[in-house]
């Protein structure tokens, strides 16, 4: 039987008037990548705040690790790491104090908060360890941040985007040391992100939010394959044209207007391309590029919102 | 996907517990003991305001109040050192780093770590009281430097140092309470403003009798004439067990206020997530 460590029902939480999270279930499992995909504002790091215990929910109910996250806040406390949008470290300590500080307040000793530090090397830049925060790069403090969350060795680890802002070297850098958590500590790790890319990369299952609702779950190449359709992303000069062109194609599902190409939902691709092509060509449209490509996250959510993910550096 | 990072693949099997109540303690109050030499422009003010006001007060005041109400023995330094320890610790806080820990998220940091709730605010209130106790160092040298010289010797000089230190802390409680519910840095620096009414509608210039009927009716209910009484009876007057009991009543009355609004400013701030 499949051991849920991160479950939810109808779970709520308004802000005044203001309902940010609509009636979330979820039931993530031990062991597992969790992705917790959704544009800005949707209600993930409210999701995340309730289930780290920093936000009561105004309604529904939430167990992690076996505990509710109201009445057993302490002992998920105990057994949660959280590394939280901003890297919130603070600028005039030094790398080594804080992670020092962070062993201390969940209990470890000297010697085994020297140890974790030891341990968690591959997140940490000892040359500027004992220099101030304020002094990092983005990316060495998000590194630090990460480092701090995983002191304590939690059993169940939140990372609430944890590489927004990173160059792509940081970014790797993050995505490796979660995936080596995961996998050869069995940490689980429960992660929101608005990169589809990162869902990708990392996650074993991903739910989509939107508008403080769950729209869709699973694992990414299942929702893929979902959509049950391929994707032609066609460059042309006139897509009034173009448009107008494919609405009558009978392999043609989907047409939308991207910013640089059109994208077109299509069952099989391979055997669409033809059709398409011959299509745009009769209406007198020049295809400056075409593309086949099968559907990403995006696409997914796409399907189930009607909108693309705006991201925000 | 190539990377240059290089996984541990053994861990110790270190284990988070929870901690007792001092070493919360201690954990919160050594990052803050930490920041306060990091950050003088937080305590350098505290050094200047008092020095200049003491021997600005001692220029202006001394000739006219020295011989006049107490006779011979009225020393208007020595009168006016208490009051330069008084405006050295009053609103010296760690409050408006507190509201940085709130705005930057860190306070989040320590609220989702198994950390009691309580030291969060008191471990602050521990390094405020070791400033508070240094401050008055600076400016008892300088007393000692113009010919003070303390009636009840190095007991009640230590004694001095503790009433000043008392105070200072149970003034904190202001500040932390304004931090806690505002989490705003403006709010944090108006409440300066408090230290105006406590600090000067006293006997901090001019001893009780010379002040005028109304101001000397405020300073009655004013906790720190008592305080200053308390501090300047272990300069001039020996051991005062009376004047010294008020001093600390006085104290504690102004702490149990200020402490309370703290107190439920952190519970309000806890309530809030």
């Amino acid at each position: 039987m499949t051991n849920v460590v991160i479950e939810t029902n109808a779970l709520e939480r308004s802000f005044g008037e203001v309902k940010a999270v609509r009636g979330v279930d979820l039931a993530v499992r031990a062991g597992e990548i969790y992705g917790f995909l959704g544009p800005n504002g949707a209600g993930k790091s409210t999701v995340v705040k309730m289930l780290i215990t920093l936000l009561r929910p105004t309604a529904g109910t939430a167990t992690v690790l076996g505990h509710d996250v109201v009445d057993g806040a302490s002992a998920i406390r105990l057994r949660i790491g959280a590394a939280l949008q901003d890297a919130s470290l603070d600028e005039k300590q030094s790398g080594r104090e804080i992670l020092r500080m962070q062993g201390a307040l969940y209990g470890l000793t000297r010697k085994e908060s020297d140890t974790r530090i030891e341990e968690l090397s591959s997140l940490i830049e000892f040359d500027a360890i004992d220099r101030w925060i304020g002094t990092y790069s983005g990316g060495m403090r998000r590194r630090l941040d990460l480092a701090a969350s995983l002191m304590h060795n939690p059993d169940l680890l939140f990372l609430d985007e944890p590489t927004t802002g990173l160059d792509p070297q940081s970014r790797v850098q993050v995505w490796n040391e979660v995936r080596a958590l995961n996998s050869q500590f069995g940490t689980t790790i429960f992660l929101t992100t608005q990169y589809l890319e990162e869902a990708d990369e990392l996650a074993d299952r991903v739910g989509i939010i939107n508008d403080g609702k769950i729209v869709g779950e699973g694992a990414p190449e299942d929702l893929k394959r979902a959509i049950g359709a391929d994707v032609l992303q066609i460059k042309v000069g006139d897509h009034d044209a173009a448009v107008a062109a494919l609405e009558d194609v009978a392999v043609v599902d989907h047409v939308e207007r991207g910013p640089r190409a059109l994208l077109v939902s299509v069952t099989d691709g391979a055997a669409a391309v033809s059709s398409v092509v011959i299509a745009l060509d009769s209406a007198g449209v020049i295809v400056e590029e075409l593309t086949l490509r099968t559907p990403t996250l995006d696409d997914v959510f796409l399907e189930l919102t009607g909108d693309r993910i705006e991201v925000s550096a | 996907m190539t990377s240059n990072v290089s996984v541990n693949t053994v861990r110790s099997n270190v284990r988070a517990r929870p901690s007792g109540f001092l070493q919360d303690l201690w954990t919160v109050a050594k990052r803050a003991i930490r920041a306060v030499p990091r950050e003088p422009e937080a305590f350098l003010p505290a050094l200047f305001i008092p020095a200049f006001f003491f021997v600005v007060n001692i220029g202006a005041l001394q000739d006219l109040t020295e011989g006049v109400p107490s006779g011979d023995a009225f020393n208007y330094r020595s009168f006016q050192l208490p009051t330069a320890i008084i405006f050295a610790v009053t609103g010296i806080s760690r409050a408006t780093a507190l509201v940085t820990d709130i705005t930057t998220g860190y306070f989040d940091r320590l609220l989702l770590s198994p950390v009691r709730r309580l030291p969060l605010l008191l471990g602050l209130m521990v390094a405020d009281f070791m400033l508070v106790v240094a401050l008055c160092v600076p400016v008892i040298i300088l007393g000692l430097v113009v010919g003070v010289s303390f009636g009840t010797g190095l007991l009640g000089m230590v004694l001095f140092v503790l009433i000043g230190a008392l105070w200072g802390l149970a003034f904190t409680g202001f500040p932390y309470a304004i931090a806690l519910k505002t989490a705003n840095p403006a709010a944090v620096a108006s409440s300066f403003l408090l230290f105006f009414p406590f600090a000067f509608l006293t006997t901090s210039t001019v001893p009780l009798e010379f002040l005028t009927p109304w101001m000397r009716s405020i300073a009655r209910f004013n906790p720190i004439t008592y305080v200053l009484d308390g501090m300047r009876s272990l300069l001039s007057d020996g051991w005062d067990p009376s004047a010294i009991g008020k001093a600390l009543l006085a104290i504690a009355i102004l702490g149990a206020v200020s402490q309370t609004l703290a107190m439920l400013a952190l519970r309000g701030r806890l309530a809030q997530s």
